[in-house]
C-alpha cells in the first residue's frame, strides 16, 4: 500500500488522476473502520491531513452564504461562529460520534461515505447545499439532491475529490433533530432537518430511506396551504408529521424497525415544525 | 521526638488501590501489552455458520503463506478434545460440526498478524450448511433431533414446595423475556505462552478469572500433567463473568508448544463477542396468588434459558434462576419448572447475578401488580412480603444470613428523591440527549422499584475454596494468593486485612499465579469473603507465631497478647512493643485455606440447603420518558444494599455505581441481537453500552449488620448492585406511561407503538 500526502488541491487531484482507484483519507474516522475489519484493501491512499486548504472556511455576507471546507471538523461546527450562521449544521455536527471522532471527522467523510445515516446529510439536504468537487480538468459544483444518488453512491467520479460545500446563512429558523437508542454517541435510528430559509419550510429526513429524503410534498402541502406559520395549529403541525411520515422509506434492520422509523419522523417532524413556530 | 500518625490503610479505610494511578494514566500493562523475544502471533479460524457439517478443511495454501509456522486443527489437539466448566461438551476445535457462529475450527501462527489474517482467508472449509436450531421452546420438543451427543435438554430441575393447591383472592400474571446481554469488558481476551525448551511444559500469562479451572482444563487439552502448565495472571481488563469459560487459553498453549516458540492471541472487539459466552436470554413465566391484603400465598413459575450451543454453566445459571423465584419475600407455597437448554445460538454462561438477574427481573414485574391489585403501593407491597432472617426458601432452606429486605425499602425510600423536571432543563439532560428529539413538555417522569436476594459464593455441594499464604520478613509483608484481580480491587483488600490484622503496613502482594492452590473464581460475589477468609485466616496464623515468639521472649502468655495498632500490648499486663521491632531479623510464613460451609444437592422436588449464604439489595428509580419517541433517561437511582461491613468504603461504592450502569444497560439498551442463529451487532457501534449522559446520579447508603458467617462480617457487594435496578429502571418505565412493558431491554417501539 502506498499512502500519498499531498499538500495542495492541485497535488491531490493529481494523484487521482493518476490513482483513480486510491481512497481519499480525510479524518478516518469511516475508512480506518473499513481498512482495520479488512472491508476494504486500498492498494493507494490519498491522505488530507497536509491539505490545508480543505480546513478553511468562510462567511460570505454578500452572497449570503457559508463555504466550508472538506476537511473542517465537526468539532468546528459545534460552536463559535459557524453554529451562528449555521444552527442545524451545529446541532448535526453535535450528535456525531465522540469528542474524539468529531476532532477528526469531516463533511468531506460524511460525503466521501455518503451513508443515508450520515448525520450532517439532512442538513445538507434540508439547505440545498452545493457540493464542490475538484479533478484536474477542473472544478464543478453539485447539488446535493444530484449529489447522493443511492445509499453509498454518489455522483462524484473516481478522479474527483470533494473539496468543500456552500450552504446559505441562517436567514430563518432550523432544527435538526436525531433519533438513537442512547442519549450519546449513536448512529442514527432516525433523523431530520427542518430549516426555513427564505420563508420556505425545507425538511430532510436520514437513516428512513436508500438517499436523504427531501419531504417535498410535505413541503408543498405546508406553502400551498398556510401563508404564513403563525396561522399553523397543533393539528397541521400533527398533519404535516403524518405526510413527512409517509414520504419516509424505512427498512427493518438490527437497530431499528421500519415501522418505528416511520413513526420517529412523524414525531420529529411535528416537533420541529412546532419549535420553528414558537421561535 | 514526637511521633507523626500517618494515615493507616487498614480495614474500613478507603484505601487507594495500587493500579490505579498506572489504569488512569495508561500505564498499566495489560495481557494484550505482554511481549516475548521471538513471539510469534495466533489467530482463530471461526464458524461463519451457525449449524453445519464440516465436509472437508484444506489448510495447504495457508501453509503456503511467507511468515505462517502452522495450523492446528481438532487432529492436533493431544489430549482431550473438549472442555467445559461443568461438563466437557465444548470442542477445542470443531470436528464434525459447528453449532454455533463463531465456533473456533482451526487456529494459525504466523509472524504478525496481518498474516495471521492472510492465512486464516485461505483456509479452505467446506460445509454441508443445516438449519439451525434456534428457538429454545423446540429444544424441549423431542422430535427435534438433537444437535449435541449431549442432547437439547442440558438441565430440568423442579422445585415443589408446600401446598401447591392454595390460592388466594388476587391471581397475577406476566410472562417475561430477558434479552442476551454482554459483558463487554474493555479488555478483549489476550494470552502468551511461552513453552519449555522440551516443549513439555507452558507458562502462560493470561487474563481470566479463575487461574487453576484454566489450568485444570488446559492441561487435559494439551495431555501435559497440571503442573507443567503454569498459569500467571495478565493485567485483566474486566471480567463480569466472560472469563470464567475457556477461551483463547488452549489454542495459545496449543501453538506454542506446536511449534516451540512464544505465541501471543489477542481477539479485536468484533472476535471478543464470539469468543466468550454471554447472559442468557430467558423466558420466564410466573403467576402470583396473594391475600387480598397483598400478602403472597403462592408462586407457579417456568424458565426457560437459551444456553446456546455448549452447556458452560448453563446448569448452574439454572438452579440460581428457579431457587430465586420468590425473590427477597416470604413465600410457602410454590411450583416452579426450568429448563436450561441447547441451541445454535451463541453459548451462555456466567454474566454478574448468574441467573438471579432473569429471576428478578420477573419476580419485581409481579410484585408491582399485586400491589395493583391489591390496591397498595410498591413499597408497601414488598415491606409486606419482605424476607427476615429465619425465613424458609421455597427450597426449605432457612435464611441464615443477616436479611435487612425491610431495612434496605425504608432507607431507599428515605433518600432524597430528585428535583422534578424543570421547564428549563438543559435539553442535552432529556431522553434523546445529543439528539435534541424533545422539549422538557413532551416528557413524562415515573419512578418504580426493584427488591432482590442474591446467593453468594457457589452453591449445589461445591467446595470452591480458597488459599492463601502470608510471609512475615523483617516486618515486610507479603501475601501471596491466585485470587484474580479483574479489577474489584482484591489488591487493596488483601494488604488491608493484613495490616488490621499484623499491625504492620509494609505490605506487599506477591505475583498472582498457580504457585499456590486455588483461590476459586472471581465470581459470584466471593473473593472478599473467601479470599478474604483465606488472607485472613494466613495472618492470623502468622500472628500467633509472632505472638507465640514475644511471648517466649517476655515471659508471657502468649493468649494475652493483642495487637493494638501498630504495637504487640499485654491485655493482661503493661508490656507493649511496636510490632516492627518485635520481628526484626525474623521470618514468618504461613499458609490458610478457607472453606465455606457445605452445602447440598437440590432433590427431584427441589428442596435443598443449596446455597451458603444471601445479600440483600433495595433499588429506586426515577426515570424520564418521552412517551411518543419511547426514549429514556434515568435521572437518578437511589439504593441501600446489605453489605455486611464496609472493609473499604470506595470500593463498594464504585461497585454499586458500576453495577448500576450494567443493569441500566440491560434496562434499555444493551443486547446482542441474534437473528437465525447470527450475531447481527458485534461492535461497540451497535452493541450499546451507557454513556455518561445514560448513566443516572447514584444515592447510595450502605446497610451495614455484620454477617457472623462471613470472615470478616462483609458480604460480596459485586453482583447485588446490577440485579434489582433493571427492573426498578423497567417499572419506573411502565409507571410513567401506563403501560405493561414485560421485556427487556426495553426498545423504543416496546413503549410507543
Amino acid at each position: 500500500m502506498t499512502v500519498y500526502l499531498p499538500h495542495t488541491i492541485e497535488e491531490a487531484t493529481a494523484l487521482l488522476e493518476a490513482h483513480p482507484h486510491a481512497l481519499v483519507l480525510g479524518g478516518g474516522t469511516d475508512v480506518m473502520v473499513e481498512i482495520n475489519f479488512n472491508h476494504r484493501k486500498p492498494s493507494d491512499v490519498v491522505a488530507l491531513r497536509n491539505v490545508d486548504e480543505l480546513r478553511t472556511w468562510t462567511i460570505n455576507n454578500e452572497t449570503s452564504s457559508i463555504y466550508i471546507g472538506a476537511g473542517v471538523p465537526y468539532s468546528e461546527m459545534e460552536s463559535g461562529e459557524l453554529q451562528k450562521v449555521a444552527p442545524a449544521l451545529a446541532a448535526a455536527a453535535r450528535t456525531v460520534g465522540s469528542p474524539q471522532i468529531r476532532a477528526a471527522g469531516t463533511l468531506g467523510g460524511n460525503l466521501g461515505t455518503c451513508s443515508p445515516a450520515g448525520d450532517s446529510l439532512p442538513v445538507l439536504s434540508a439547505l440545498n447545499a452545493e457540493v464542490h468537487l475538484a479533478s484536474s480538468h477542473g472544478v464543478r459544483s453539485v447539488p446535493f439532491a444530484e449529489y447522493m444518488v443511492g445509499p453509498k453512491r454518489t455522483s462524484r467520479t473516481a478522479t474527483e475529490m470533494i473539496t468543500g460545500v456552500t450552504i446559505p446563512k441562517a436567514n430563518g429558523w432550523q432544527g435538526y433533530s436525531k433519533v438513537g437508542v442512547r442519549n450519546a454517541m449513536v448512529i442514527s435510528v432516525a433523523s431530520a432537518c427542518l430549516a426555513i430559509q427564505d420563508d420556505m419550510v425545507r425538511l430532510a429526513l436520514g437513516s428512513v430511506g436508500p438517499t436523504i429524503i427531501r419531504c417535498v410534498e410535505a413541503e408543498k402541502w405546508l406553502h400551498e396551504n398556510f401563508a404564513t406559520l403563525t396561522d399553523l395549529q397543533p393539528a397541521d403541525c400533527a398533519e404535516f408529521g403524518r405526510r413527512a411520515a409517509s414520504e419516509a422509506r424505512p427498512i427493518d434492520d438490527h437497530r431499528s424497525t421500519a415501522e418505528y422509523r416511520r413513526h420517529a419522523i412523524s414525531v420529529l417532524a411535528q416537533r420541529l415544525l412546532q419549535r420553528s413556530i414558537q421561535s | 521526638m514526637s511521633s507523626v500518625k500517618t494515615r493507616r490503610d487498614v480495614l474500613g479505610t478507603s484505601a487507594l488501590r495500587p493500579d490505579g494511578p498506572a489504569k488512569v494514566k495508561g500505564e498499566f500493562d495489560f495481557t494484550s501489552d505482554l511481549h516475548a523475544d521471538n513471539m510469534l502471533w495466533g489467530a482463530t479460524l471461526r464458524s461463519p455458520h451457525p449449524y453445519a457439517r464440516i465436509v472437508s478443511i484444506d489448510a495447504s495454501s495457508a501453509l503456503k503463506i511467507k511468515g505462517v509456522e502452522a495450523v492446528v486443527t481438532s487432529e492436533d489437539v493431544p489430549g482431550q478434545l473438549t472442555y467445559g466448566l461443568i461438563s466437557s461438551d465444548q470442542p477445542v476445535f470443531a470436528k464434525d460440526f459447528v453449532r454455533y457462529m463463531g465456533e473456533p475450527i482451526a487456529a494459525v501462527v504466523a509472524d504478525h498478524p496481518e498474516t495471521c489474517r492472510r492465512a486464516l482467508d485461505a483456509i479452505v472449509v467446506n460445509f454441508e450448511v443445516l438449519t439451525p436450531l434456534t428457538n429454545p421452546e423446540d429444544s424441549l420438543n423431542q422430535s427435534v433431533p438433537s444437535i449435541h451427543p449431549d442432547g437439547n435438554v442440558i438441565r430440568n430441575q423442579k422445585i415443589v414446595s408446600g401446598d401447591i393447591t392454595a390460592t388466594g383472592p388476587i391471581v397475577v400474571e406476566g410472562d417475561y423475556v430477558i434479552g442476551m446481554q454482554d459483558q463487554a469488558f474493555l479488555g478483549t481476551e489476550s494470552a502468551l505462552a511461552i513453552p519449555d525448551a522440551d516443549r513439555k511444559g507452558v507458562e502462560v500469562f493470561v487474563a481470566t478469572q479463575w487461574l487453576h479451572e484454566d489450568q485444570k482444563q488446559m492441561a487435559a487439552c494439551l495431555n501435559l500433567p497440571e503442573e507443567k502448565v503454569r498459569l500467571t495472571l495478565g493485567g485483566v481488563g474486566g471480567a463480569f463473568g466472560a472469563r470464567e469459560d475457556i477461551s483463547l487459553q488452549v489454542h495459545t498453549a496449543l501453538l506454542a508448544l506446536h511449534v516451540g516458540r512464544p505465541v501471543k492471541m489477542q481477539y479485536g472487539r468484533e472476535e471478543s463477542f464470539f469468543g466468550h459466552v454471554h447472559r442468557h436470554p430467558a423466558r420466564v413465566w410466573m403467576r402470583h396468588h396473594a391475600t387480598a391484603e397483598g400478602k403472597i400465598v403462592k408462586i407457579e413459575a417456568r424458565f426457560l434459558f437459551d444456553g446456546g450451543a455448549y452447556a458452560s454453566t448453563s446448569s448452574a445459571v439454572l438452579i440460581n434462576g428457579i431457587t430465586h423465584t420468590q425473590g427477597p419475600y416470604k413465600c410457602a407455597n410454590a411450583i416452579v419448572d426450568g429448563y436450561a437448554v441447547r441451541t445454535n445460538n451463541p453459548p451462555c454462561g456466567a454474566m454478574r447475578g448468574f441467573g438471579v438477574v432473569q429471576a428478578c427481573f420477573a419476580h419485581e414485574g409481579q410484585m408491582d401488580k399485586i400491589a395493583t391489585a391489591a390496591g397498595i403501593s410498591p413499597v408497601e407491597v414488598r415491606l409486606l412480603n419482605a424476607m427476615e432472617t429465619g425465613d424458609a426458601l421455597i427450597t426449605g432452606q432457612i435464611v441464615e444470613s443477616v436479611a435487612p429486605v425491610a431495612r434496605c425499602i425504608r432507607e431507599t425510600a428515605a433518600l432524597p428523591m430528585p428535583d422534578p423536571l424543570s421547564p428549563n432543563a438543559h435539553e442535552l439532560d432529556l431522553p434523546g440527549g445529543s439528539g435534541l428529539t424533545a422539549q422538557p413538555h413532551n416528557i413524562v417522569r415515573g419512578v418504580g422499584w426493584g427488591v432482590s436476594i442474591k446467593n453468594i459464593m457457589y452453591s449445589e455441594g461445591f467446595d470452591d475454596y480458597s488459599t492463601a499464604r502470608c510471609t512475615v520478613i523483617d516486618g515486610k509483608v507479603t501475601v501471596k494468593f491466585a485470587t484474580s484481580e479483574v479489577g474489584q480491587g482484591f489488591v487493596v483488600l488483601a494488604p488491608q486485612i493484613a495490616r488490621s490484622v499484623l499491625g504492620l503496613d509494609d505490605v506487599v502482594c506477591d505475583t498472582i499465579d498457580t504457585n499456590i492452590g486455588s483461590a476459586g473464581s472471581t465470581s459470584a460475589s466471593r473473593q472478599t469473603w473467601m479470599s478474604g477468609g483465606a488472607v485472613d485466616g494466613a495472618c492470623r496464623m502468622v500472628r500467633e507465631r509472632i505472638f507465640e515468639k514475644v511471648a517466649a521472649e517476655n515471659g508471657l502468655n502468649p493468649l494475652s497478647l493483642v495487637i493494638e495498632d501498630t504495637d504487640i500490648v499485654d491485655s493482661m499486663g503493661t508490656f507493649r512493643i511496636p510490632v516492627l521491632q518485635a520481628v526484626q531479623g525474623s521470618v514468618f510464613s504461613e499458609e490458610f485455606e478457607h472453606h465455606h460451609r457445605a452445602t447440598e444437592d437440590l432433590d427431584d422436588d427441589g428442596q435443598g440447603n443449596c446455597h451458603v449464604a444471601f445479600a440483600f439489595v433495595a433499588h429506586r428509580a426515577v426515570v424520564d420518558v418521552d412517551p411518543e419517541l419511547g426514549l429514556v433517561k434515568v435521572v437518578q437511582v437511589a439504593t441501600a444494599q446489605d453489605i455486611g461491613v464496609a472493609l473499604n468504603p470506595l470500593s463498594v461504592t464504585g461497585q454499586i455505581e458500576g453495577g448500576i450502569a450494567q443493569g441500566l444497560g440491560l434496562a434499555v439498551m444493551e443486547e446482542i441481537i441474534v437473528q437465525d442463529g447470527k450475531v447481527r451487532n458485534p461492535s461497540f457501534t451497535d452493541y450499546l453500552l451507557p454513556t455518561a449522559l445514560d448513566a443516572p446520579n447514584v444515592v447510595a447508603s450502605f446497610v451495614e449488620e455484620y454477617e457472623p458467617q462471613a470472615p470478616l462480617g462483609a458480604k460480596g457487594v459485586g453482583e447485588p448492585p446490577c440485579i434489582s435496578v433493571t427492573p426498578a429502571i423497567v417499572a419506573a418505565i411502565r409507571n410513567a406511561v401506563g403501560k405493561d412493558i414485560p421485556r427487556c431491554p426495553v426498545r423504543p417501539q416496546d413503549i410507543c407503538l
